[in-house]
């Protein structure tokens, strides 16, 4: 028999049977579509995640006082610990390699001007920091060079920020009030957007100095460093942890992250979940074919008087073992057919409802789980399709 | 040519093997027609499923066209049968799901026919039987005789050389009955090899030859115009 003999009476069989069929892959479909929906949602949040990350490059790294492993469990620390200083960021400068040093202090604050006052996030940090975090100037100038430690009197002002206080007016060369202190204003920063849950068109900046002030801040918390590429990473970590060690007395009293390893254990927690999407997909499949295997064995037990039928006209055990094979692979691929449609459509659904939500569903995420049902419809049909070709014809003929 | 010589056909039932045919010999020439009669459970059904390659001798040579054919495998057995051989049964045996025009296509999808030709081949075979109106038609929606012809067109529709029908009437009233066996005798006619089990008497009387069995053994080879009403009872003896 050749395919067309089998996609006929394969196909027939199964369309005679609509409802019966169409229940006992009902388990596939649901299983499918759970995964589609879930693998849409994970490989979303990758991508948004990942392009979040990368945002801010991958030849940085951050430094962050206290020694904090990278599942954010803090190590058993005794004894004297020493701060995360400005000179700290001076000292890492020199290292080969590195381009940029930018000292963070970080406060909230109300900045007020103009009659109006806005509780943002208030950024210590340097001239550096712009360069780290390739961020774009829009007006003015961002924060002077020169010694960290003078601490003059100056802010940069997101666009956010900016427009709450003086609107459309012109705002380079006022002054804005920060926890009793009088900056002027010297820039206003291009819109960014938000990053990992921040807007930072809605914060300021102002010296890393004069925002220790500020705050009442003895060190930084944190020292973000940029080098020439990604390639140095490891290299340059090394380096700092040298360094910084030396210079704490000998103790690694602080953490460094780099973005690799950000990437790395991001990509470790992505895994993780596409991990738990196949458990999921492999637990429904599981009661999928189950439920095919069930459907076929009944079928083959119904239909015995036409396979005596179908080997009396010459179909070989073979041909019989292949047919009912065949149908339970239509079964499963249409279970896995009507999933798919069903996990794209809810997704399209989500999307409708929920614009912001990320979702993305890789085509090969598609073909996978048809593939992935088909491979269910054999492995369920094996038994059923076993009993079939092993009926003797003159038995089978009988049996009706 | 059918020869048949010493067949045996035991089924391993408990200590004592079950022996359904116990050494039946014969010939059976091209075109003939051969009426097998007997009482229930003579092992004529055996006999027929035997001639048909369904079943295979357990002791003995069956020579289809001078091969042997006893000791095929079952995948060569499943070619004989493809090709030379069509079976019309009691109960029609044809698939509820598929309309008469489907059914009889079902041997040559086996074969894989090419759809153009199987397509011209069916209207000839349905027309042969004339159920050409009912081509679209499902079992459900014909009545026994007409299943019947259908089942005859399927039999039919490979060009086999042998016809085997086990009590092909006797599902059907004997109007129908008559146009059925009609039928066959057409195809014999037309060159067809037939056999024919039956437990009508008129039928045997058609046919060229009887062969009358009891407890798996032909207890009598008669012509069938020779076949005396009171033959099948007189065989007991
Ligand atoms: N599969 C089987 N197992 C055991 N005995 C069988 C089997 N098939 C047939 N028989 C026995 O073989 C004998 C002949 O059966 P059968 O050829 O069907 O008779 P008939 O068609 O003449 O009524 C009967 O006694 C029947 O019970
Ligand atoms: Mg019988």
């Amino acid at each position: 028999m050749d395919a067309a003999g089998y996609l006929e009476l394969g196909v027939g069989a199964v369309r005679s049977h609509r409802l019966r069929s169409m229940l006992s892959v009902l388990g596939i479909a649901i299983g499918i579509a759970a995964v589609i929906l879930l693998t849409s949602i994970g490989e979303g949040t990758r991508r948004y995640m990942l392009a979040q990350f990368t945002q801010f490059g991958t030849n940085i790294l951050g430094i962050n006082p206290g020694k904090i492993d990278t599942l954010g469990i803090p190590g058993v620390f005794g004894g004297t610990t020493h701060k995360l200083t400005l000179d700290d960021a001076e000292s890492i400068r020199r290292i080969p390699g590195i381009e940029a040093v930018a000292p963070v202090a970080l406060g909230q604050a109300r900045v007020a001007g103009n009659g109006r006052g806005r509780s943002v996030f208030v950024y210590g940090a340097t001239p550096d920091l712009l360069e780290v975090l390739k961020f774009q100037i829009g007006q003015g100038s961002f924060l002077p060079p020169g010694d960290p430690r003078r601490g003059s009197l100056v802010a940069v002002l997101g666009p956010k920020l900016k427009r709450e206080l003086f609107g459309e007016a012109n705002a380079l060369g006022r002054f804005v009030r920060v926890a009793d202190t009088r900056l002027r204003v010297i820039g206003i920063m291009a819109p960014k957007g938000t990053l990992l849950g921040m807007d930072f068109d809605d914060v300021a900046y102002v010296p890393v100095t004069t925002a220790m002030r500020m705050f009442n801040l003895d060190e930084v918390q944190e020292i973000d460093v940029s080098f020439a590429h990604e390639g140095l990473s490891e290299n340059v970590a090394e380096n700092v942890r040298d360094l910084l060690v030396d210079r704490h007395g000998g103790r690694e009293d602080f953490t460094i992250t780099t973005q690799t390893e950000m990437l790395r254990v991001f990509h470790r927690v992505m895994d993780a979940v596409t991990a738990t999407v196949a458990a999921i997909a492999a637990i429904s499949l599981l009661v999928g074919a189950i439920g095919v295997f069930t459907m076929m064995w009944i079928t083959v037990g119904e239909r015995v008087g036409e396979i005596g039928l179908l080997r009396a006209v010459g179909a070989t055990a073979r041909e019989i073992h292949g047919l009912f094979l065949f149908e339970a692979v239509v079964l499963t691929v249409m279970g896995g057919a009507l999933g798919v449609l069903a996990g794209l459509g809810i997704a399209l659904v989500i999307r409708l409802a929920a614009p912001g939500l990320p979702l993305y569903t890789p085509i090969e995420y598609v073909v996978a789980a048809l593939t992935l049902s088909a491979v269910t419809g054999m492995v369920a049909g094996v038994l059923p399709a076993r009993r079939a070709a092993q009926l003797h014809p003159v038995e089978a003929l009988r049996g009706e | 040519m059918i020869e048949l010589d010493g067949v045996q056909r035991s089924y391993p039932v408990g200590a004592e093997p079950l022996v359904a045919l116990k050494d039946v010999s014969a010939r059976i020439a091209k075109g003939e027609y051969l009426a097998v009669m007997g009482p229930s459970g003579s092992g004529k059904s055996t006999l027929l499923n035997i001639l048909g390659c369904l079943d295979r001798p357990t002791a003995g040579s069956y020579r289809l066209d001078g091969r042997e054919v006893g000791t095929l495998s079952a995948d060569a057995l499943s070619e004989v049968r493809r090709h030379h051989i069509g079976f019309v049964f009691q109960s029609f045996h044809l698939i509820g799901r598929l309309s008469a025009h489907e059914n009889v296509a079902l041997p040559m999808l086996l074969a894989g026919i090419p759809e153009d030709d199987r397509r011209a081949r069916i209207s000839t075979a349905l027309d042969a039987v004339g159920l050409v109106h009912r081509a679209h038609h499902r079992p459900n929606e014909l009545s026994g005789g007409e299943c019947q012809r259908v089942a005859i067109a399927r039999a039919t529709v490979m060009r086999p050389h042998i016809l085997l029908a086990d009590e092909p009437t006797g599902n059907l009233d004997t109007a129908n009955g008559e146009q059925i066996m009609r039928l066959l005798e057409r195809m014999n006619a037309d060159g067809l090899t037939l056999v024919v089990v039956t437990h009508d008497p008129n039928i045997g009387r058609r046919s060229d030859r009887v062969l009358v069995l009891r407890d798996g053994e032909i207890v009598q080879r008669v012509p069938g115009r020779e076949l005396r009403p009171d033959a099948l009872f007189e065989s007991r003896a």
